[in-house]
């Protein structure tokens, strides 16, 4: 049980950290605070991903001269589709490997992951600038109540306008 | 031409005639004539094929599929070609009458009542001659969408609302109970919604559970058959100009309704299966309360249109009541009540609208003594209540007869009482009008002069006229009629012989 | 028939690179969009770019239906899958990709009218740029065959999305925050989805969809499988609209740009529901023991909340997007309903609801726009009255109306009988009453607007108000008159939709 927790001690931080963002990205009623929830949780994720990629022991995913000669002839002879010595996924070409190394694609993924985290974060912050030019503020609530106001107010001059036509 | 091509003619004919009506929407004795060309042509080629079934033909015509299971098909049969022709000849004699109320009447939008009438008689045929379930699905929406705009024709607010009762008690009725129905039959049946001789489910063994809540969606899901509750549309839909609530509301839709709850328990049901629905019953009680209180209900209406609707409702019933004794002879008088009830209480509705078009009155109790001025509509309106009573020598005797032998023969003893007590009550609701109008109590005020100089249009008299003289020709032409039928029913084989006397 | 002649007079490259071509060429034309000088010169070369998707799509679909076994696979760059990204479409997402062309097809058409009036001329290169990555996002979400591509494309649509519906606030600047919820909600989908994916990933140690779905029957009881499946059904049906993760949706569609609404109701929650169906059935098969009960007894409870709650709100609403907004997720619900009967009847009147639907809505909202262009208004007094006045626009939205009703003759009806047959053949009659029940409460919330347009007197008419532009009356028509001609001969889409459920059950097609 002890053991179990431990190991994953990793995870638990990082379900820690997404409950965090989430709670954050929800409620806060402040935008800016809320786009910092998301960017949060999108960086959990990239942590996720890149834990996932971490083999113990392993070393940089960059094949060392001990592995290269013998065995692109073996994934030849294994009949592997593409020109395979440089294609170190699937399982049984990894135990053949002498040297142990971390699995690249996870921190390839996030790179992209990033890029996306990046540019929802800027789009996000044009939309605030935006909000707080439009309404002059940046609270959820007060913009909330803005709009509650400026409805009112429409409904009101349409029925004024719909009088004056009548009349 | 070939049946197909007929066929094809009945159902394309109306819509020309409304693409011709819109056409010549900007003159008003062109798009009159376009109509009544339309109404006359739609009526022979109806004949013909009448008589293609009455030899024997089963004239068919088949479109194509939407998506496989889902075809259009159209197959005439007796039953049908009798709805085909009383709605199609009544519409000539409508056509007719239309033109002398709408301009007597100074109407507007008169291109768009055309228009919708063309597309209702469209849907009216389509109904008639519908090959099986989904296409009679079809064409009954149909009738009830190009219906819609002809109830709120006025345009006012009691126009709007009446018409949004019209539509959406129909449409909730056929959408919610008509569709769930032929779904499931559509899966009982595997896959086959065709109408066929002595049932499509007759073979399916369902459990009664299954075959009495299918039978009770479909009779409530023909919303147009009026079968209480649903019936409160129809007092609704009288908001429109009388000419509509005369073919329509007396014949087309209705009739529709009615006809659509006839050809489902005939061809869907077939008699064994129906015989042993034990919803069959129970509807066969809704449709006698349905009668009385209608009838009771009408006696307390001083409006004339409210007093004939609910009227309709408690006739239609008859219908309905004969299709479920699933013997012979109730069948038959039903489909005999289709024919006869459509001719008289056109009959009432146009008098009523002449009325309205030559005094502006529509309240009974302002009536009396008006027979002095307009004789002849009160004679009709005299001979037509007379028919709906069901008093030889005169159509609407016919139906009640043969549902009463036909409810004695299937030891219902409470029915012929409930006939009974509804032509008593039609004669204490229907034949004081005529009377107190041409008879007036002495010391009875003299009627106003009329509101429009010259009183109804000829056109509005000899319409009703026309069609109370038809109340005599039907009781004397029955026997063709039932011989004409009789194929409908080979399989009701539950009272062999024909009961005429 | 003319799938196969243009298959015939296909060049060889484009009928090698049809696949991969959808998205790309709309992909590569955006950024130079955004550079063009004229906002007139942008919009006839977005027309050529959705035209040429469009294209590609309709060559994809031929090729499709003519190689046994019914399946393209594209290998990007020559890499073999599962290492190298691989585009795979069979008749599922050919469907998909027909329609989510088409559509961008038709709204890139009438797009430059309600530019100009909504938001500028000067903006138009830029505004047409966000519109094609959109479009170029949702053709990659709907050809790619490789999980975390999908996350890719899908953010790359989304975060234009944003931008798009942001663009509504020179109309009115309830747009920003609904633009802002929106972001927040689709992000929160996008990431749930990729940290589902991440789950699978280490499980399976493939991203290929299809390499994972051969891996899961060995993994079958698998904690990270499980929770990698919930984490995709939630961003998924975040992204799809699904109820209750439905909220973002009615502001978005209400406030954005008239074009954009058009849009995005009839594609974006469309390709989600894709994705969905892609994870439910062919990567998760069915018959996986924990699925079966999330079938029946999770998706198929949203699917009639969705029907029934959210046709009620619909009932409500004054303002006429945000009632169609409603309509939309109340349809959604349809679509899951028949999905989550899982069956191949089921599916498939899913999936041919899911077409009809983006035939009518698409509709619906263009009739709207085209309103919004005269008006400026889109409640329901702004309506009234508008048949006299405008009868071609309001014609064809009566027309879209009814088949959201399900009249018959129109397309929205054979649907709703397909679902209904599936639904007994289920033996869920009670599912059956729900569908009807809902559906009445269209004709309530659709009557009344019908009834404003043709029956009531115009409530202010000093207003300025006459028909659509024409470039918006010819794709407008032409949606309406698809609406009629597939209710009355339905064999091209149900022939889709039964190909495609096949192929989403199936059993060959996807392994």
């Amino acid at each position: 049980m002890w053991t179990f927790i431990l190991e994953h001690a990793g995870y638990w931080a990082i379900i820690a950290l997404m409950m965090i963002s989430l709670y954050i990205a929800f409620s806060a009623e402040n935008l800016i605070k809320r786009l910092v929830g998301l960017s949060l949780f999108q960086t959990t994720i990239c942590l996720f991903y890149v834990t996932l990629g971490k083999i113990t022991g392993g070393t940089a995913p960059v094949l060392l001269p001990a592995d290269m000669p013998e065995h692109s002839a073996g994934h030849d002879a294994s009949g592997a589709a593409v020109d395979g010595h440089l294609v170190a996924g699937g399982g049984e070409r990894v135990a053949d490997l002498v040297q142990l190394y971390s699995n690249p694609l996870p921190h390839v993924l996030m790179l992209t992951a990033i890029v996306v985290g990046v540019a929802t974060l800027s789009v996000g912050l044009a939309l605030i600038v935006r909000i707080r030019e439009a309404y002059g503020t940046i609270e959820a609530d007060d913009v909330r109540a803005i709009d509650i106001e400026t409805a009112l107010a429409q409904e009101a001059k349409l029925e004024n306008d719909l009088k004056e036509a009548t009349a | 031409m070939t049946p197909e091509m007929l066929i094809a003619a009945t159902i394309c004919l109306p819509v020309i005639t409304a693409a011709g009506i819109a056409a010549a929407g900007k003159f008003p004795n062109l798009r009159e004539g376009i109509t009544l060309i339309g109404a006359f042509g739609l009526f022979a080629v109806v004949i013909q094929l009448t008589l293609l079934v009455a030899g024997g033909a089963r004239p068919e015509l088949y479109i194509g599929e939407t998506v496989p299971g889902l075809a259009f098909a159209f197959k005439l049969e007796p039953l049908g070609a009798l709805f085909a022709v009383v709605a199609s000849g009544l519409w000539i004699v409508n056509s007719f009458y239309s033109i002398g109320y709408m301009r007597g009447n100074r109407e507007r939008n008169q291109t768009r009542f055309y228009i919708c009438f063309a597309l209702a008689l469209c849907g009216a045929m389509g109904v008639a001659m519908a090959g099986n379930l989904f296409t009679l699905f079809v064409f009954y929406e149909v009738l009830t969408l190009s219906t819609y705009p002809l109830v709120a024709h006025k345009g006012d607010a009691a126009a709007q609302r009446g018409a949004r009762i019209y539509l959406l008690t129909l449409l909730g009725t056929s959408i919610g109970f008509l569709l769930t129905a032929i779904m499931w039959t559509w899966v009982l049946a595997g896959q086959n919604l065709d109408f066929v001789e002595g049932g499509l489910l007759a073979n399916a063994n369902l459990s009664p559970v299954v075959s009495s809540a299918l039978l009770l969606l479909f009779v409530f899901g023909v919303g147009k058959a009026a079968l209480m509750p649903f019936h409160f549309w129809l007092p609704n839909a009288m908001v429109a100009p009388t000419p509509v609530s005369a073919l329509l509301h007396a014949v087309a839709v209705v009739k529709a309704g009615v006809f659509a709850v006839m050809k489902i328990s005939v061809y869907i049901f077939g008699d064994e299966l129906l015989y042993a629905t034990p919803s069959r019953e129970f509807l066969m009680g809704v449709a006698c309360v349905t009668i009385v209180l209608a009838s009771l209900i009408a006696m307390t209406k001083d409006n004339l249109k409210a007093r004939l609707a609910y009227s309709t409702i408690a006739q239609l019933a008859y219908v309905t009541l004969g299709a479920m004794l699933a013997d012979r002879a109730g069948v038959l008088g039903g489909s005999l009540q289709i024919a006869a009830h459509a001719v008289g209480k056109m009959t009432l509705f146009m008098c009523a609208g002449a009325i309205y078009v030559a005094t502006g009155l529509t309240n009974i109790s302002d009536m009396k003594g008006l027979g002095r001025k307009m004789p002849l509509v009160f004679i009709a309106f005299f001979i037509a209540a007379l028919s709906i009573i069901g008093i030889p020598p005169l159509a609407g005797d016919w139906p009640k007869y043969e549902l009463m032998q036909g409810a004695i023969d299937a030891k219902y003893d409470w029915v012929p009482m409930v006939l009974i007590v509804s032509s008593m009550l039609n004669i204490a609701y229907l034949l004081p009008i005529p009377i107190l109008a041409l008879m007036p109590p002495p010391g009875t005020k003299p009627p106003k002069e009329f509101k429009r100089p010259g009183g109804a249009p000829w056109l509005t008299v000899a319409a009703p006229l026309f069609t109370a003289a038809l109340c005599f020709v039907l009781f004397f032409t029955v026997d063709n009629i039932a011989d004409f039928l009789a194929p409908a029913f080979t399989s009701v084989d539950i009272d062999p012989e024909v009961n005429l006397p | 028939m003319i799938l196969e002649t243009l298959l015939v007079s296909a060049p060889d490259w484009a009928v090698r690179h049809s696949t991969v071509l959808t998205p790309i060429v709309p992909l590569i034309v955006a950024p130079v969009l955004a550079m063009s000088p004229s906002g007139r010169l942008a919009w006839l070369l977005s027309i050529a770019t959705t035209a040429a998707s469009l294209y590609f799509a309709l060559l994809t679909l031929a090729i499709v239906q003519s190689t046994t076994g019914g399946v393209i696979s594209y290998h990007i760059g020559n890499w073999a899958p599962p290492v190298g990204i691989e585009f795979r479409v069979d008749s599922l997402n050919a469907m998909i990709l027909l329609i989510v062309t088409a559509m961008g097809f038709l709204a890139s058409i009438f797009s430059w009218p309600t530019i100009v009036a909504e938001i500028s001329k000067e903006k138009a290169g830029l505004f047409l740029c966000a519109f094609l990555l959109c479009f170029a996002g949702l053709c990659g979400v709907t050809t790619t065959g490789d999980a975390f591509n999908l996350f890719v494309f899908l953010e790359i649509s989304s975060l234009s999305t944003y931008v798009l519906v942001a663009m509504g606030s020179g109309r009115d600047r309830r747009a920003l925050p609904a633009a802002f919820d929106y972001l927040i909600m689709g992000t929160l989908g996008a990431s749930f989805y990729i940290i589902g994916v991440g789950f699978l990933y280490a499980a399976t140690g493939t991203l290929n969809m299809a390499d994972i779905a051969a891996q899961l029957p060995a993994l079958a009881g698998n904690r990270s499988v499980q929770v990698g499946f919930a984490f995709i059904i939630v961003g998924l049906g975040l992204k799809a609209a699904m109820w209750p993760l439905h909220q973002w949706l009615p502001n978005a569609y209400a406030y954005s740009p008239s074009f954009v609404t058009m849009f995005l109701a009839a594609t974006a929650t469309k390709v989600a529901l894709y994705a969905l169906i892609r994870w439910l059935f062919t990567i998760f098969q069915p018959d996986f023991a924990f699925e079966q009960v999330l079938f029946s007894w999770v998706l198929a409870p949203l699917g009639i909340a969705a029907m029934v709650i959210c046709s009620f709100q619909a009932v409500f609403q004054t303002d006429i997007r945000r009632m169609l907004a409603y309509s939309s997720v109340a349809q959604v619900g349809y679509m899951i309903l028949g999905i989550s009967l899982a069956t191949a009847a089921g599916v498939s009147a899913g999936l041919l609801h899911l077409f009809n639907h983006a035939l009518m809505k698409g509709a619906l909202f263009m009739a709207v726009a085209g309103v919004c262009l005269n008006i400026q208004g889109t409640t329901l007094r702004d309506f009234a009255g508008l048949g006299r006045t405008a009868p071609f626009t309001m014609t064809a939205f009566a027309i879209a109306g009814l088949s959201l009703i399900g009249v018959p003759l129109t397309a929205g009806f054979i649907s709703k009988l397909q679902l209904g047959y599936a639904l007994f053949e289920h033996g869920w009659w009670w599912a059956v009453l729900l569908v009807v029940f809902s559906s009445f409460l269209a004709v309530f919330y659709i009557g009344r607007v019908l009834q404003a347009i043709f029956f009531l007197p115009p409530a202010n008419p000093s207003k300025h108000r006459k028909e659509a532009p024409l470039l918006l009356l010819v794709p407008l028509w032409a949606l309406a008159l698809a609406n009629i001609y597939f209710g009355i001969d339905a064999s091209f889409p149900a022939g889709l939709a039964r190909d495609g459920a096949v192929a989403a059950l199936g059993l060959e097609a996807f392994r």
